[in-house]
């Protein structure tokens, strides 16, 4: 099946050099002209003037999309991030400027043919309601002249890569979910593997869980298959989830600034930047930080065969009125001050489990909501690949703890 | 209408029945003749100027304007002027004229409703993933406006079922004849007959397209399934 998809890109009919850059490796094609830091799209004094409006929806922007990265184009209703990225694959064709994909100018390219090496998947996810899940997700294939034997084995790949239940392909698209829908969507853009895909708010009609869901879903098929992808989006807290880097669009199309997530909100290059990022951008700097990253201190922590004196002067050592319980590197549970007065040693006083543990992959942004809702006010953090809502489970290994000085570190640091 | 029916006639004389099978045959295969020829020459014709219609917008307004004219002529009127000139003269041609003209402002209109009521994601999406124009139009627009336009051919065909009768007047009336045949000789048998059998013959027709419909859109069932109240939930 990989073997399979390295070979697809030959015979997408897009002419631009791009070797696949899934996990199948390096496939048919010359390689590229340098690295990995080339843009592989560039938008060059791109503008936009609709016929009889006042002023333009896009005005020169310029903008270059390095190869594998996702760049989110974002801004107030009107700033013409949706026109732009419609110029890309000319369904709205510019009044001036171009859109050079891998050094060719988009223009150059019969539109059919330009379109159909460009992925692209949008709001309510717009699938075919004639035709079901399985021929949906074929569509460009099928335009492409594929065998059906190929066309058969990369619905199916994609099926799995889209974690879409193999019952659903026979269905109509009727009878999927909103979140189910979208993901076809994701694997009908992908269908012929192209090196772009646009994507034109793709989450913004489902709800929030099922958003969060196909966020992380999303992010987790970056890393498989390094598109190239823009995403128009008016929700800030999807691109810096989503984007590596994000471009602020103001009304008129106007390029106010554009960097990684962290650059932006950090340095926020105007007020009207700051303004669309919002009055919590230290909070959203957080989750984009991860527990791993922050300095980890100690805590109060004793081995489960240590006498009891020792577990209280570890206790007012650290200012708390509990300590962790550990036997090597293992996490046994915590012990209470109170917890000591009738035992001989902190074994006997049956170390009870953290319910609220991180890990070292966890946001700082979850961490900050462990350690507000946690009565001693501190996040215990774990190395732990089954912890869950319930806790910790009995495998888990001690790392350390967080405070909220320690958050705020990690911030300001 | 010279006397009045006696009592003593049956509204069906089963005997006059059974010695004019042949007719009531040929009857039926006419009607259904005329029927099928009016109403697929006028789909064809209505289906390229909807086309026009949804291609150049502003012609929808001119086009159907001309086809509610046709569709408002009194058809006696009609067949008047058609009967007296020559290449159309009684039978065939002037009734084709009729009932094609008939059916074609319930086509237009309903074809072009189909069309229109594609979903503009889908015709979005399919322009994004390198539609041409044409192969969209055949591809994703018609198969999706299909419901609306088999709704147009139902009531086209239903109306034009019962306007055949009336083309008994220029001489080709399938059930039309037998029906006149009895006003002219005060005889009600070949009324019911060809009455009941033209009711008959439109509700089986409506029935088929029903069933035709019910076979080439299994995704429309599938839609309604889904906008039903349903207890189960899809998992997202």
């Amino acid at each position: 099946m990989t073997d399979h998809r390295a070979s697809a890109p030959a015979d997408v009919t897009l002419p631009v050099d791009v070797p696949p850059v899934d996990e199948a490796g390096p496939g048919p094609g010359p390689p590229p002209e340098d690295g990995g830091g080339e843009a592989a799209l560039r938008l060059d004094r791109l503008t936009k003037v609709y016929p009889g409006a006042p002023r333009p929806a896009v005005d020169a922007l310029d903008l270059a999309v390095p190869r594998g990265e996702l760049v989110a184009l974002v801004g107030p209703s009107g700033c013409g991030k949706t026109t732009t990225l419609k110029m890309i694959n000319r369904l709205v064709e510019p009044t001036s400027g171009t859109v050079w994909l891998d050094g060719v100018d988009v223009r150059s390219l019969p539109v059919h043919e330009l379109r159909r090496g460009i992925g692209y998947v949008i709001q309510q996810a717009g699938l075919f309601p004639h035709r079901k899940v399985r021929d949906n997700i074929a569509t460009v294939p099928r335009m492409l002249g594929w065998p059906r034997r190929r066309i058969d084995d990369r619905v199916h790949e994609l099926a799995e890569l889209l974690d879409l239940d193999p019952d659903l392909l026979d269905r109509y698209p009727a009878a999927l979910s909103g979140g189910q829908q979208q993901r076809v969507g994701v694997a009908r853009a992908l269908a012929a593997d192209p090196p772009v895909l646009l994507m034109d708010e793709p989450y913004s009609a489902v709800d929030p869980i099922v958003r969060a869901r196909l966020q992380d879903e999303l992010m987790a098929l970056q890393r498989r298959v390094h598109k190239t992808i823009v995403l128009v989006t008016h929700d800030i807290d999807e691109a810096i989830k989503l984007a590596d880097r994000i471009a602020v669009l103001n009304v008129g199309g106007v390029l106010e600034q554009v960097g990684s997530p962290e650059d932006l909100l950090r340095e926020p290059a105007n007020d009207f930047v700051a303004d669309f990022l919002g009055d919590d951008r230290g909070i959203k700097r957080l989750s984009l930080l991860r527990v791993g990253s922050a300095a980890l201190r100690r805590g109060p922590v004793v081995e489960a065969g240590a006498p009891v004196e020792e577990a209280r002067q570890v206790m007012a050592r650290e200012g708390t009125d509990w300590v962790a319980v550990c036997e090597g590197d293992r996490l046994r549970g915590w012990v209470g001050a109170d917890d000591l007065d009738r035992v001989s040693s902190v074994a006997a006083a049956e170390p009870r489990p953290f319910a609220a543990v991180v890990r070292a992959d966890t946001t700082l942004r979850s961490a900050l909501d462990v350690i507000v809702t946690s009565r001693s006010r501190v996040a215990v953090v774990v190395d732990d690949p089954h912890a869950g809502a319930a806790g910790a489970s009995p495998d888990a290994r001690y790392l350390g703890v967080l405070t909220l000085d320690d958050l705020a570190e990690g911030v300001t640091g | 209408m010279t006397a009045p029916l006696t009592a003593a006639e049956p509204l069906v004389r089963w005997d006059w029945v059974r010695d004019h099978t042949d007719d009531i045959t040929a009857a039926f295969w006419e009607h259904l003749h005329l029927t099928a020829v009016a109403v697929a020459v006028g789909f064809a014709i209505s289906l390229v100027l909807a086309l026009v219609a949804v291609r150049w917008r502003w012609t929808y307004e001119p086009l159907a304007g001309i086809c509610s004219v046709l569709y408002a002529i009194p058809s006696l009127a009609l067949f008047g002027v058609l009967v007296a000139i020559p290449f159309f003269g009684l039978g065939f041609r002037t009734a084709m004229v009729a009932l094609v003209s008939y059916t074609l402002l319930i086509l237009l209109r309903n074809i072009v409703a189909g069309f229109d009521g594609v979903p503009a994601a889908a015709r979005e999406a399919a322009d994004a993933m390198g539609y041409e124009r044409w192969r969209r139009v055949l591809q994703v627009d018609l198969p999706l406006a299909v419901p609306a336009i088999v709704a147009g051919l139902r009531i086209a065909t239903v109306t034009t079922v019962g306007l055949v009768t009336v083309t008994a007047l220029v001489g080709k009336g399938g059930f039309g004849d037998l029906i006149n045949d009895g006003l002219s000789r005060d005889f009600p048998t070949p009324i019911v007959v060809g009455t009941v059998l033209s009711v008959a013959l439109a509700v089986a027709l409506d029935v088929a397209f029903v069933a035709l419909e019910w076979l080439i859109t299994p995704w429309a069932r599938a839609a309604r399934r889904a906008r039903a109240p349903a207890g189960a939930e899809v998992a997202p």
